[in-house]
């Protein structure tokens, strides 16, 4: 009995309806495509984009140049030289990160014990010539400056659970 | 109208000719070209996506309906590129041999009442015999291209094109024992009555119906039966060596197989011109009277229902294929040719008699 019955729908394509009206209904539905350059996808507090680093408040660079980011980057795209300052403070005088090298994996992020190292909620960036893509010192910098208050008010959100 | 007439009239026949098959050539390009735009946009809304809506015309957007144009001119401007140790005249003719019979077969079309380019009493018999010459293109495209992957895919596409040749064949057998006539434009003026769409051949002839569909679909080699390109097996199939406009030209050709099927389909089974609604609603109005503007929209559920199949249904097993060929399709035509011939005979109302 149940081989006839299957004969059966199987000859009047049964089962081929019932996907052809699924896909119909889905045909009418909402549809979920964000048009990127207009509209786009929220971007969590922990997205880890484009690298800057960050200043104290007083203005006073955070970056102590201790090397466990470059120690612990996997791809080994961070370079630091670091040299005392007059002041008798460690400071770095070199701090190059090859954006090309870089998988943007956050542990030089979470390694850093001075949230000096960060990365941004940039996901827009691109390069037009080679070379482009090492960041030096100066251009993490000003990346760190022009976003600190966005940065800033993001380590605090997450500040229970790191 | 009078000059008109009389200017057409003094034109010779050839170029009288060459005006009419243009007329029928570049709507039915423009419609290709469509199509795929329209291939796109459909299958993207039952992904729950968009498709393409950026291309546009003079700054407009428009939905992307330039996306098209776009494509047809970049494929314009890309090199032809021809592989080493490939039969170059083969190569070459292989796209030409592809879209000759899928344009050749519009010539018996009749689109309206006596609006045909060549109103031939073997109408059928010809079309049958153009829709068949088109897998030459694609097995001479797939020996010529030196290529694994294109023979294997011109040895599937010609396997399965031979098999579902016959269920068609028998398929459109029935249709010609229901009508009585080879002519497609008679066959369309045996499906008129006063009933409108319950006249049409597709009640009496359902079973074949849709085997005729079904073998279209495998016929043009569309999802589910696209064993010959199965991009996920034998990367694009018979013309995975193609490039530009050699490959654009079988794109077309597969397009405007679709296109005819889908026309032939509802001239043979959906009445072609003749308005479904009974002749005493549509009698004097021209909108809901018979014409040109039904078969078109019977012509477009059809093109939709290749594109809705695109998106619903895995890819066949080759060896499903042919069961489902010869196994299911054949003895089906056969047994329902007889009974077509017994309603024929018993003059059955109200389609026989």
């Amino acid at each position: 009995m149940k081989a006839i019955t299957n004969y059966i729908s199987s000859l009047f394509l049964f089962e081929l309806f019932k996907g052809l009206g699924v896909t119909g209904s889905y045909f009418f539905g909402r549809k979920f495509t964000l048009s990127y350059p207009e509209q786009k996808a929220p971007v969590s507090p922990r997205f880890r984009g484009l690298h800057a680093l960050r200043r104290y408040p007083n203005g006073e660079e955070r970056c102590i140049a201790c090397k466990l980011c470059e120690a612990v980057c996997p791809a080994l795209a961070i370079t630091i030289d670091a040299e005392p300052r007059t002041d008798g403070t460690r400071r770095t005088t070199r701090y190059d990160i090859d954006l090309f090298k870089c998988i943007y994996c956050g542990f030089c992020e979470e390694s850093c014990p001075v949230d000096s190292i960060v990365e941004t909620r940039i996901y827009e960036y691109h390069f037009e010539e080679r070379g482009e893509q090492i960041m030096t010192k100066q251009m993490l910098l000003e990346i760190g400056d022009k976003y600190e208050q966005q940065l800033a008010e993001d380590r605090a959100a997450q500040a229970n659970v790191r | 109208m009078g000059p008109v007439i009389e200017l057409w009239t003094a034109l010779p026949v050839v170029i009288q000719i060459v005006i009419k098959i243009l007329a029928i050539m570049l709507p039915l390009m423009i419609m290709v070209a469509y199509y795929t735009y329209a291939e796109r946009k459909v299958i993207s809304y039952m992904q729950v996506r968009v498709g393409p809506n950026r291309v546009g015309f003079f700054g407009w957007r428009l939905w992307g309906l330039g996306q098209p144009i776009a494509d047809a001119v970049k494929l314009m401007f890309k090199e032809i590129i021809i592989p080493t140790g490939a039969n170059k005249l083969l190569f070459l003719i292989a796209p030409t041999l592809a879209i000759g019979p899928a344009l050749a077969a519009w010539a018996v079309f009749p689109f309206d009442a006596g609006l045909v380019l060549a109103d031939i009493n073997a109408g059928l018999l010809y079309i049958l015999a153009m829709t068949s010459l088109g897998v030459y293109g694609v097995i001479i495209a797939g020996w010529a291209s030196n290529s694994k992957y294109a023979l294997l895919g011109a040895i599937r596409s010609a396997a399965q094109i031979v098999s579902y040749e016959i269920a068609m064949g028998f398929a459109l057998v029935g249709v010609l024992v229901a009508a009585g006539s080879l002519n497609l434009g008679d066959i369309v003026e045996a499906q008129q009555g006063g009933l409108g769409l319950l006249h049409w051949f597709w009640l009496p002839l359902l079973p074949l119906f849709l085997v005729y569909f079904i073998s279209g679909v495998a016929e043009t080699n569309r999802a589910p039966f696209d064993v010959a390109e199965g991009e996920s097996e034998i990367v694009a199939g018979f013309h995975v060596e193609y490039s530009g406009m050699a490959f654009a030209v079988f794109f077309l050709a597969e397009y405007a197989n679709m296109i005819l099927i889908a026309a032939l389909s509802a001239l043979m089974f959906l009445g072609g011109w003749l308005s479904p609604l009974p002749e005493s609603w549509s009698e004097d109005s021209v909108l809901l009277g018979d014409g040109f503007h039904w078969l078109l929209l019977k012509t477009f559920g059809f093109m939709f229902l290749f594109l809705w199949f695109r998106a619903t249904f895995p890819r066949y097993r080759y060896d499903q294929i042919m069961r489902l060929g010869w196994k299911v399709f054949i003895p089906i035509t056969i047994v329902w040719i007889v009974v077509v011939a017994v309603m024929r005979m018993a003059q059955m109302p109200w389609w026989f008699n």
